[in-house]
């Protein structure tokens, strides 16, 4: 499939994970949209290393796997910062008995 | 031992140094003789160089001290001009100065020490600035010079300090200098500009090749700039004025050797105006005019120095007619001359005026001559030579310069002999009502009355017998041949015009029948105003056209309502206005604009997590942005 459909969708859902972000008040599906534009990420990795083997397989067997490896890295790398940011949900929760964003605005003062 | 020269200017500023840093720590007659010394040292140099300067064969020496300005290819060297001119100047500074030093020793004596030293020591620093004047080799020393006497001149006649309206006097002296120093200035960038230098000998010998626009500029510049030094209208208010310093001030500054500045640099650029005829008759019209106005306003005043003032701006204006009609001769033999007479005029005046116990109205005046009979005489003998009664100094010099004035027109000589008329008169009028007559002050005044002591007394007798015999050194050639010493001392420096004084352009019988009419006709007004004022003192306000006279033509009050008010009223209005709204606006602008942005910028820290999610995502998309599509 040509390269710019996987480039339309990704960039479609990364959009969409920015919106989210901005707008969504629950903590919660804050993190679920930032989860969503990794993951938009990931996509785009896999897409392009496909085409650049596509591109070069003639040449080296071993073209585009730079591309894949990365994607583990980002996967290994989500993991650990949804862990440490439900971990601070959970806290905050606790003490405020809110996940509503709006809610946190202890940095002002 | 022209090379000496440097000693000359350097025992005044000595003096100046001593007597400014030590003042309050040394006695009256300490502080006078320091003042008086060093102006005596300075005359004996002079002396010396003079005896050099006088031989057949002497050329004009120059003495660079060290270079002063040094600006790419313009190099202008602190350097001293030794010539017959400079010498003679050198002579009339010092020797008539060191004769009012020793005047002033007991003439300031009321003063306590600290002020007394303070006068000596400007007086020292004016003796300085005047002989830097007359002994640069280049304009820009000149001008040191120039405005060193402006500023001293500033100085000593607002000595007394602590009266409102002398301060005003010696403000409205300066800023009225400053306003020729300017014209002075723009000549001498315009002299650099075409010359590229601003020695004398250079610009003499290059002046031809430039064009005689050029010359007539620069020469009016110059004239101005004189104008304002020189006391000529229309910059010429200041010295009345002025009168208010002391005595010996106005004898020293107003009489014999500031107001001369503007002769000796008009004299000595005389090869400049010879270049430009137009100039030479604006000097000319200028001084004529200004002689007969001043003696015309003399004749109604009653302040006897006010009438020495104007008598003072009146001979100037003689002064510069003679340089005006090319004859530099007689004009600087004048300003030797005047120097003289007026200065006893002045210091005869100060006598007068300290045995009134400090009243200067001659109408209180009278019947002087039986109590100061010194005063008496030599002011008397200063009258008739200033009247230019023959033989006496001023008879000579002023016919010299009327002689000239008759070849190049007529009418300068009909003009300038009517104002000879009016000096003759106002000057015996201030004679007679001052010194014959009844005595018409107070009883208490007529007690005090003494003749003053020696230190007074000797300058006057000094400075009479060279008011009577200074006119021998410039006798007519028509007398005698080679008779007229100064002219041929002054040769060199005023070569092409030596003609003037060795063959006149009119026939010898004309020339005597000039002599004889001046002379007359002075000595027919000398006898009518003796005559008349004796009896019949003017004690009465005057009527009619004297009132225009005694108000000085109301050139101060139109000068106040033409320039003084709108000049006040724009700087009031720059007060109020530019300075309040625009400038003050501006700098608390500044601040009122940092405080309302920091008030805004203040909402962006608004605690919400959401506002700062949104700043950064805006911020990657601009990154974004400009990368991708700004960026080539």
């Amino acid at each position: 499939m040509p390269i710019n459909y996987y480039i339309f969708l990704s960039v479609a859902l990364f959009c969409i994970g920015v919106a989210g972000v901005l707008t969504r008040r629950n903590a919660i599906i804050v993190f679920m949209c930032i989860e969503l534009m990794l993951n938009a990420v990931n996509l785009l990795m896999v897409a392009f290393s496909k085409m650049h083997h596509a591109a070069l397989a003639a040449s080296d067997p071993n073209a585009g796997i730079n591309g894949q490896l990365f994607v583990f890295f980002i996967m290994v790398v989500a993991a650990a910062e949804v862990s440490v940011g439900l971990a601070i949900i959970a806290m905050l929760y606790r003490n405020t008995h809110s996940v509503d964003i709006n809610f946190l605005n202890r940095l002002k003062h | 031992m022209s090379k000496f020269i440097f000693l000359v200017p350097l025992f005044p500023l000595a003096g100046f140094l001593i007597n400014g840093l030590l003042r309050r720590r040394i006695s009256k007659s300490f502080s006078g003789l320091i003042g008086s010394a060093a102006v005596l040292a300075s005359f004996v140099v002079s002396l010396l160089i003079f005896f050099e300067v006088k031989e057949e064969n002497f050329h004009p020496v120059i003495v660079t001290l060290f270079e002063f300005m040094h600006a790419g290819k313009l190099s202008i060297p602190f350097s001293f001009l030794v010539d017959p001119l400079s010498v003679l100047f050198l002579l009339i500074i010092t020797g008539v100065g060191f004769l009012i030093h020793v005047y002033s020793t007991s003439y300031m004596q009321e003063e306590n020490a600290p002020a007394y030293a303070k006068y000596f020591c400007y007086l020292n620093l004016f003796v300085f600035s005047m002989l830097l004047l007359v002994l640069g080799s280049n304009y820009v020393i000149l001008y040191i010079g120039w405005e060193g006497v402006g500023l001293c001149s500033y100085l000593l006649i607002g000595y007394w300090f602590k009266n409102q309206e002398y301060s005003s006097a010696a403000r409205k002296a300066f800023v009225m200098n400053r306003i020729g120093d300017f014209a002075f200035l723009i000549a001498i960038f315009a002299l650099i500009n075409q010359f590229g230098t601003a020695s004398f000998g250079e610009i003499f010998q290059q002046a031809p090749k430039a064009t005689t626009g050029l010359i007539t500029m620069v020469t009016l510049l110059l004239f101005a700039g004189a104008t304002a030094k020189s006391a000529q209208i229309p910059l010429y208010t200041w010295l009345p004025d002025a009168m208010a310093g002391p005595t010996p001030v106005s004898a020293l500054i107003h009489a014999a050797t500031m107001v001369t500045a503007g002769i000796y640099m008009v004299a000595r650029s005389h090869v400049l105006y010879d270049l430009a005829p137009v100039s030479q008759t604006v000097v000319a019209v200028t001084g004529l005019a200004t002689a007969i106005l001043a003696a015309s306003i003399a004749i109604k005043q009653n302040d006897i120095k006010k009438v020495l003032a104007y008598s003072t701006v009146s001979q100037l204006g003689y002064m510069f007619l003679g340089l005006g009609v090319g004859a530099y001769t007689g004009a600087v033999f004048h300003v030797m001359t005047h120097a003289f007479f007026k200065a006893l005029l002045f210091l005869g005046a100060g006598s007068v005026i300290h045995a009134m116990g400090g009243e200067q109205d001659i109408r209180k005046m009278g019947a002087l001559k039986k109590y100061l009979p010194i005063t008496h005489i030599t002011f008397l003998l200063a009258c008739l030579a200033i009247a230019g009664v023959p033989p006496f100094s001023g008879f000579f010099s002023k016919d010299e310069i009327l002689a000239a004035a008759f070849v190049k027109n007529p009418l300068y000589y009909i003009i300038g002999v009517a104002g000879a008329m009016m000096t003759a008169f106002y000057i015996f009028r201030l004679y007679a009502t001052t010194f014959l007559g009844k005595f018409r002050g107070t009883a208490d005044q007529e007690h005090h009355l003494h003749e003053s002591p020696a230190p007074i007394t000797f300058p006057l007798i000094v400075l009479a017998i060279l008011a009577v015999l200074g006119g021998f050194l410039g006798i007519p050639e028509i007398f005698a041949k080679d008779s007229h010493m100064l002219g041929h001392f002054l040769q060199p420096v005023f070569a092409g015009h030596e003609k003037m004084i060795t063959e006149s352009p009119v026939s010898v019988s004309t020339e005597w029948m000039l002599m004889g009419i001046s002379a007359g006709l002075a000595t027919i007004i000398v006898i009518f105003a003796w005559m008349r004022f004796s009896r019949k003192p003017e004690l009465g306000e005057p009527a009619g056209f004297g009132n225009w006279l005694a108000n000085k033509w109301y050139v101060d009050e139109l000068y106040q309502a033409v320039i003084v008010k709108p000049l006040n009223a724009f700087a009031d209005f720059l007060n109020r206005v530019v300075e309040k709204n625009v400038i003050d606006g501006m700098v608390n602008g500044a601040g009122r604009l940092v405080q309302y942005g920091s008030r805004q910028i203040r909402y962006l820290q608004s605690g919400q997590v959401g506002g700062y999610v949104l700043l950064m995502v805006l911020g990657i998309v601009i990154l974004f942005v400009v990368q991708l599509f700004l960026r080539k």
